[in-house]
């Protein structure tokens, strides 16, 4: 009995350790990541005016969107599309490379939720973001 | 022989419980990895304000 009480209570204290292991930290520092971070970085100098001007927005699902075309002259409107659509590619690969680069596929989901929140959160007073289907501004 | 009995299906309860545990997203640390990696896009790092890169800013003579 006294040994079982023992296995019991190693068993214990290795979970509790595991437990520590696995929640400790998320692996972001991988060459993929840090070639999508990169370029977003580049993208975001050109993004920047129109998040300002509430032509993009950030969206609740960790996207960015076109929200108002009117704020961009006609003829920039193509390249504006053109910035949003490789924006919302790199998002999409960034929240996969986390998810594969950690060897859990599965938590895509979650980890794009968490960078929606935080981008929504971070965005600069006067950018608009999406929260419950509207757009704000902040 | 009863001592196995009870020790193996304790084993085969705390290993399901690792893997438990291995499937847990580590909400906290998603969002320290999700801030820094926005800091580094955004370029919000240090600064106040946003270091935006006005090309027309300059027109001192």
């Amino acid at each position: 009995m006294n040994a079982l009480i023992k296995f019991f209570v190693a068993m214990v204290a290795l979970t509790a350790a595991l437990n520590v292991f696995a929640a400790a930290d998320l692996e972001v520092n991988t060459p993929g990541v840090n070639a999508i971070k990169q370029s977003m970085q580049a993208r975001h100098t050109q993004l920047a005016a129109h998040y300002a001007s509430g032509a993009v927005g950030l969206t609740a699902d960790g996207l960015i969107a076109l929200r108002d075309a009117g704020a961009v002259p006609l003829a920039q409107r193509q390249a504006v599309n053109a910035l949003v659509a490789a924006e919302n590619q790199d998002r999409n690969a960034l929240y996969a490379e986390i998810a594969n680069a950690n060897g859990h596929p599965e938590w895509q989901a979650e980890i794009r939720s968490t960078f929606a929140q935080r981008w929504i959160q971070r965005a600069q007073p006067g950018w608009w973001v999406q929260g419950d289907g509207t757009w704000k501004q902040k | 022989m009863k001592k196995i009995r009870i020790v193996v299906p304790l084993m085969a309860l705390a290993l399901s419980a690792c893997v438990t545990i291995n499937i847990y997203f580590p909400a906290a640390a998603a969002e320290k990895a999700a801030d820094k990696i926005i800091d580094e896009v955004w370029q919000t790092q240090k600064a106040d304000k946003p270091a935006e890169n006005q090309p027309a800013a300059k027109e001192a003579k």
